[in-house]
């Protein structure tokens, strides 16, 4: 694209509203077919045309001025993808990063494919789609130097920004050659660099959002103000799917700054719930009027739950069949003639997010255009969403993804979103819903709260012959779709970690079986291995302590096909100094997992201190093939393991007549600093492609510890959360 | 509905503000300095720690009235160019993860270094176990902290 063409086809001002570019332009794109999740990404030189008409969107945008430009595409909620994306582009592209300007992109899956956060995806979802637009613009740029200084290709080379020609002291920045490479066909199949003359990859190059978060001056969807915005306080129906029967809002519309009272909306996937709002000149004002409404609810269906009665049936529930997730041998017959048998239930509790920005977004519905601004996972996803309740074009939502003040599987549910759209368009004015710490903490969705019936047998020579794990459990994907519809199918998503275990177990028998959840449920960090993984890697425990053998041996010797695993645990008892003798009073455990997510595993030590135990040490390993920042990915395993002893040792998100009974940081605690111990976080080298890192390090940690309990004072934990100071 | 003063980083600001609104309401919707969070509400996360007269408040359950005639400081305020040695550890440990919290870890451990220069593991836990962070980036606050005290001992000396 040269600049005649450009300054004709696009008027120049609307070019720099798109880019922020001056000048010629070399941009490289992705075309997505529609839906593809950008699994056929084809690479491709973006016309002005193009540009103007928003068919695609450039990652990499480099104008005459030598400024570089990488778009963002996937969200910051503290995973990094601000550092790890522009690091893949700017590998292959030969620039460093303080070279480079990053700008997160607008909403568009069209342009560049699902944006979506989550399941620890961000690298390994983007790394070959990056590498190939660094590489291919990278490759324009030399072939452009070679064609200008009339030399061969293959005598010119890359480095920071700038082509070199050896042999020669020619040489030029980039943006002396974009106007000549940007008239160039797009290389389909650029040469990527080899692993070896990586420069960024693999280092721990600084993340450039940090200096954002140190100042305050990182914008995150709760800081976000636009001219003319109202706040809103929804007072939420406190019971799943009840419903507002009337209400008073004579004391409220008398608050100063209170606007209008309404009736809310907003969604969780095909569940409408609902509220009442007051909307005001100023978030203090909206408070003051929430709490003068009165509210009559039809608390529906859900009026007498409580989360006692929830486990009660969930513990009878185990004696039934359910569905068989998987199954190998003949498990009964091969528990039946077991010289060893044992059996267990295993408990584990509904878990908040708890993300320390609460739930928010601010929407401005104009007509048949909408505009929105939210600390999002999804922002391709809501865009679509809002599409559709607005009943508008996807083009005319505008959707701004901002910092996540933390996320962990909570902003993949767009209903704070849904509920500012709802508002704006009956207020019609921009309108930012905030929602109070309890409104966060009462509302859900939750991590579905899990129960485990195992029952192993060992033959005499030790080994574990046979192997049965029910898990009962309620299904997301069913509390989503407005069920239950409790239909025929294994729910896929709650046997993860355990029907694709590495253990070989010759006789094995795997349930799903059915409960319905009185609470919204969603996807929480590593989702059902948060609670599975505990039952099945402290069941193991139990059959190699029952087996008389060392539990990570008896581990290593049921792994034969998944070397990766076998490694995991091997290198795992070398860092962690496994066979050293402990001193006394001290206990320790193991548990490792790979599931959808990635492969991680802990070694936790613990000593006796009076009625409980002290953690003394946590050494972690994972394998996340080859790691694009090592600092960061010892960072999320550092999160993962105080996330998981929150869980472990903390409080429980329980139910009384439909309502749930935490609502804060007092009564849903968090670990504190004082509370950490030592953590010391190995990651296994390799040169396999990158894989999870986000949540691999959160499910394992809490069975390690109950292990490592379990050998230190011979008392087994079978229900989570536990007091560890009263064993 | 009443005019007040209140004197943010040694700047006047003037708000029109029912005088009981929480002060962190004021400061990041009337004077529109956002760095310091809203969290809980009720004092007990430390997202939304200010300096008032040096010392560290939560501003979610201070009435603006009562800092009227005080010196605010937020997080803007301990530099403009990120060079306090605490900003400077806390990037060099590259401690944040989502970074929300961590306007109120920073202005905790400014603190905690203006009263106790050389804190020890304990001292700071101390200091710091008013402020959660839900990412679990506390090991690396520790350090940072550590960090930081080297750097203004070292600053002494010159």
């Amino acid at each position: 694209m040269s600049t005649t063409l450009f300054e004709k086809s696009v008027s120049r001002k609307e070019f720099l509203k798109v880019s922020g570019a001056t000048g010629a332009a070399l941009m490289l794109g992705f075309i997505f077919p529609f839906g593809s999740r950008g699994k056929e990404a084809i690479l491709k030189n973006i016309s002005a045309e193009e540009v103007l008409t928003a068919d695609l969107t450039p990652f990499i945008i480099i104008d005459s001025s030598n400024k570089i430009t990488l778009m963002l595409h996937k969200p910051e909620m503290g995973q990094g993808t601000y550092q790890s994306m522009p690091v893949i582009l700017a590998e292959e592209l030969d620039v460093t990063l303080d070279q480079v300007t990053i700008k997160p992109a607008l909403a568009n899956r069209k342009k560049y494919g699902y944006m979506g956060v989550g399941g620890s995806n961000s690298v390994r979802g983007s790394w070959m789609k990056l590498r190939q637009a660094g590489a291919a613009a990278r490759t324009m740029l030399v072939t452009a130097a070679a064609q200008t200084w009339k030399v061969p290709v293959n005598e010119c080379f890359a480095k920071e920004g700038r082509v070199y020609h050896n042999g020669s002291d020619k040489n030029a920045k980039y943006g002396d050659l974009v106007e000549t490479a940007a008239k160039m066909s797009v290389p389909q199949n650029p040469k990527l660099k080899e692993p070896k003359d990586f420069q960024l990859i693999g280092k721990p190059i600084p993340r450039p959002d940090i200096p954002l978060k140190v100042s305050g001056s990182a914008e995150f969807g709760l800081d976000v103000k636009v001219p003319g915005m109202l706040y809103a306080s929804v007072e939420h129906c406190p019971v799943f799917r009840g419903k507002v029967k009337s209400f008073d809002d004579t004391a409220a519309k008398a608050v100063p700054g209170v606007k209008s009272v309404i009736a809310s909306e907003r969604h969780i996937r095909n569940n409408k719930l609902y509220g009442v709002a007051v909307v005001a000149d100023s978030y203090y004002a909206a408070l003051e009027g929430r709490k003068a409404l009165k509210i009559d609810w039809d608390f529906g269906k859900y009026e007498n739950a409580n989360t006692q009665d929830l486990y009660k049936d969930m513990r009878e529930l185990t004696k039934s069949e359910g569905k068989i997730a998987k199954q190998q041998g003949d498990f009964e017959n091969a528990y039946r003639n077991a010289s060893i048998k044992t059996e267990a239930l295993y408990e584990l509790p509904f878990a908040a997010h708890a993300p320390m920005e609460p739930q928010n977004a601010v929407a401005h519905v104009q007509g048949d255009k909408c505009e929105i601004w939210a600390s999002t996972q999804v922002p391709d996803r809501a865009q679509q969403i809002v599409a559709g309740l607005l009943n508008i074009p996807l083009e005319n939502v505008t959707l701004h993804f901002k910092f996540m003040g933390g996320a962990y599987g909570r902003r993949l549910i767009s209903d704070p979103i849904t509920e500012a759209v709802f508002l704006s368009q009956k207020v019609g004015a921009p309108v930012k819903v905030a929602w109070t710490r309890e409104d966060d903490m009462t509302l859900g969705p939750f991590r579905p709260g899990t129960v485990s019936s195992l029952k192993g047998g060992v033959d005499n020579t030790g080994k574990l012959v046979a192997f049965q794990h029910k898990v009962v459990a309620p299904s997301i994907n069913d509390s989503m779709s407005g069920g239950p519809i409790n239909g025929g199918k294994v729910d896929r998503g709650a046997m993860e970690g355990i029907t694709d275990s590495p253990y070989e177990i010759p006789n094995l028998k795997i349930h799903n079986i059915y409960a319905e959840s009185p609470v919204a449920i969603s996807w929480w960090r590593s989702v059902y291995a948060s609670t599975t993984s505990f039952a099945q890697e402290s069941f193991v425990d139990e059959m190699a302590h029952v087996a008389g053998k060392d539990p990570l041996q008896f581990r290593i010797d049921m792994i034969h096909e998944n070397k990766r695993m076998k490694n995991l645990y091997e290198f795992l008892r070398e860092k962690s100094g496994w066979n050293k003798t402990l001193p006394d009073g001290w206990g320790k455990g193991v548990a490792a997992i790979e599931f959808f997510a990635g492969r991680a595993g802990h070694v936790v030590y613990v000593s006796k201190k009076g009625a409980g135990v002290k953690i003394e040490r946590i050494v972690s390993a994972i394998d996340c093939g080859r790691a694009v920042n090592p600092d960061n990915v010892k960072a999320q395993v550092e999160g993962s393991i105080v996330m998981a002893l929150t869980a472990a040792l903390k409080d429980e998100i329980t139910l009384y007549n439909g309502k749930v009974l935490q609502s804060n940081f007092d009564s849903y605690r968090m670990m504190r600093i004082n509370e950490i111990p030592p953590i010391e976080v190995y990651i296994v080298p390799s040169t396999d492609k990158p894989d999870g890192v986000g949540e691999p390090g959160l499910p394992t940690l809490a069975p390690a510890l109950g292990n490592a309990i379990f050998d230190a004072t011979g008392k087994r934990i079978r229900k989570l959360p536990f007091n560890i100071n009263r064993i | 509905m009443a005019s007040l003063e209140l004197n943010i980083n040694d700047k006047i600001y003037t708000v029109d503000v029912d005088p009981q609104t929480p002060l962190l309401w004021v400061i990041r919707d009337h004077v529109g300095l956002t760095g310091t969070k809203f969290g809980c509400g009720i004092a007990q996360c430390g997202a939304c720690l200010v300096h008032v007269d040096g010392n560290p408040i939560h501003s979610c359950v201070t009435p603006t009235s009562s800092a009227i005639g005080r010196k605010i400081t937020t997080i803007e305020g301990i530099s403009s160019d990120r060079s306090h040695p605490v900003q400077k550890a806390w990037i060099k440990h590259q401690v944040p993860q989502c970074g929300y919290c961590h306007s109120g870890q920073i202005m905790s451990a400014v603190a905690l270094l203006n009263n106790n220069p050389e804190p020890t593991d304990n001292d700071i836990d101390m200091a710091m176990q008013g402020v959660i962070c839900r990412c679990g980036t506390y090991p690396r606050i520790r350090e940072a902290i550590h960090t930081a005290a080297k750097m203004n001992a070292n600053k002494g000396e010159k």
